[in-house]
């Protein structure tokens, strides 16, 4: 039998191992074709790092949880083919960038997470679950621009994109304000102002500096910035009504 | 180092805008004193406009152009996605307007040369 060790591609992974104190690691992994990198982070803790920590969970692009930065930019792994993003056959794989580091590849999402309710991101329903659901147009413009930003899974990675993050901490960020965007839009929100008072807070949406690293790095297509230049708009408009 | 996450020509476009302005800033205080030459009477400005004619003076002036040019393209380009409804990132707004900088850099180079 022929061994295959010797003839088989190879790529060089380079891990980060431990928490903020930690250190880059370097891994040789088999390369296979249509193969992610997920599927790379799993070989090697299948094969070579067993305690090593990571999140994924749906392996299809829908939950969100297995971001990592490759190769320096935040990136959905498990929708990230590995022809795509390796450069000369090599990968750096490291933990999002803006959120506490764990344990390895894994981050601390609280603070993500905590940001959603900042920004009022609960929906307030207008009715309850006794009454008739309200009939809402599609071609309603506000709602036209609540869709196109629902679609959101919290994957983080527009969060770890955002430079305004890494240097303001009280920044909401891009995913809590498109969460907000979409909310201030919903004719069904009962309290649409005060989404608006949350946002137009120290850290909310005229925080943010328009450089676009959000829409840039979204896997799943959405325009955080619109959103948020569509809140400062917005806020504007209320602060003028005498609403906010 | 340029994090690779910030390769992308919105944050280059931002970078433009913010250091352009900074230079301008840098530049305004030397303008003032041209200008507050005029006050001290015709042959101290003529004097100082005689020693801006020389190509190196020339070509910190385009430079200044450029800068003025970028500074507002870029600024525009803020102005319009802030206030316009736009979905897309303005890509080839960027690119306009960056272009017409060059442009404007290029009509300068032409008049004074």
């Amino acid at each position: 039998m022929q061994d295959t060790a010797e003839t088989e591609e190879m790529l060089e992974v380079e891990i980060w191992r431990g928490a903020e104190d930690g250190a880059l690691r370097t891994y040789r992994v088999p390369r296979r074709e249509s193969q992610t990198v997920l599927d790379v982070v799993t070989w090697v803790q299948r094969n070579a790092e067993p305690a090593l920590a990571y999140r994924f969970a749906c392996r299809v692009g829908m939950c969100g949880s297995c971001a990592m930065q490759v190769n320096g930019k935040p990136r959905w792994t498990c929708r990230t083919h590995v022809a795509k993003v390796a450069e000369g056959g090599k990968l750096r794989i490291e933990p999002l960038a803006n959120l506490p580091k764990i344990k390895d590849l894994a981050t601390d999402m609280a603070p993500f997470f905590e940001k959603w309710a900042e920004a009022r991101g609960r929906h307030e329903p207008t009715r309850t679950r006794h009454e008739p659901m309200a009939p809402v147009s599609p071609e309603n413009p506000a709602r036209a621009a609540a869709n196109a930003g629902i679609e959101c899974i919290n994957c983080a990675v527009c969060y770890a994109a955002c430079d305004v993050v890494g240097w303001d901490g009280s920044y909401l960020g891009p995913a809590a304000l498109n969460r907000a965007w979409t909310l201030a839009n919903d004719e069904r929100d009962a309290d649409r102002c005060g989404v608006l008072r949350a946002v137009s807070q120290s850290g909310g949406c005229h925080t943010c500096h328009s450089h676009g690293s959000c829409v840039e790095h979204c896997p799943v297509g959405i325009n955080p910035t619109a959103g948020i230049a569509g809140l400062k708009r917005m806020t504007l408009a209320a602060l003028m009504r005498g609403e906010l | 180092m340029i994090r690779a996450s910030r390769n992308h020509p919105g944050w280059w476009a931002a970078l433009g805008h913010r250091l352009s302005g900074l230079a301008l800033a840098l530049f305004l205080p030397a303008h003032f004193l041209v200008l507050g030459l005029a006050l001290e009477g015709d042959a101290a400005l003529d004097g100082m406009l005689a020693w801006t004619d020389r190509p190196l003076v020339k070509l910190a002036e385009w430079g200044l152009v450029m800068l003025l040019t970028l500074h507002l393209g870029f600024g525009l380009r803020v102005l319009a996605l802030e206030f316009l409804p736009w979905r897309d990132p303005l890509k080839v707004l960027i690119s306009l307007g960056a272009g017409a900088s060059v442009l404007a850099g290029l009509l300068f180079w032409i008049m004074v040369s």
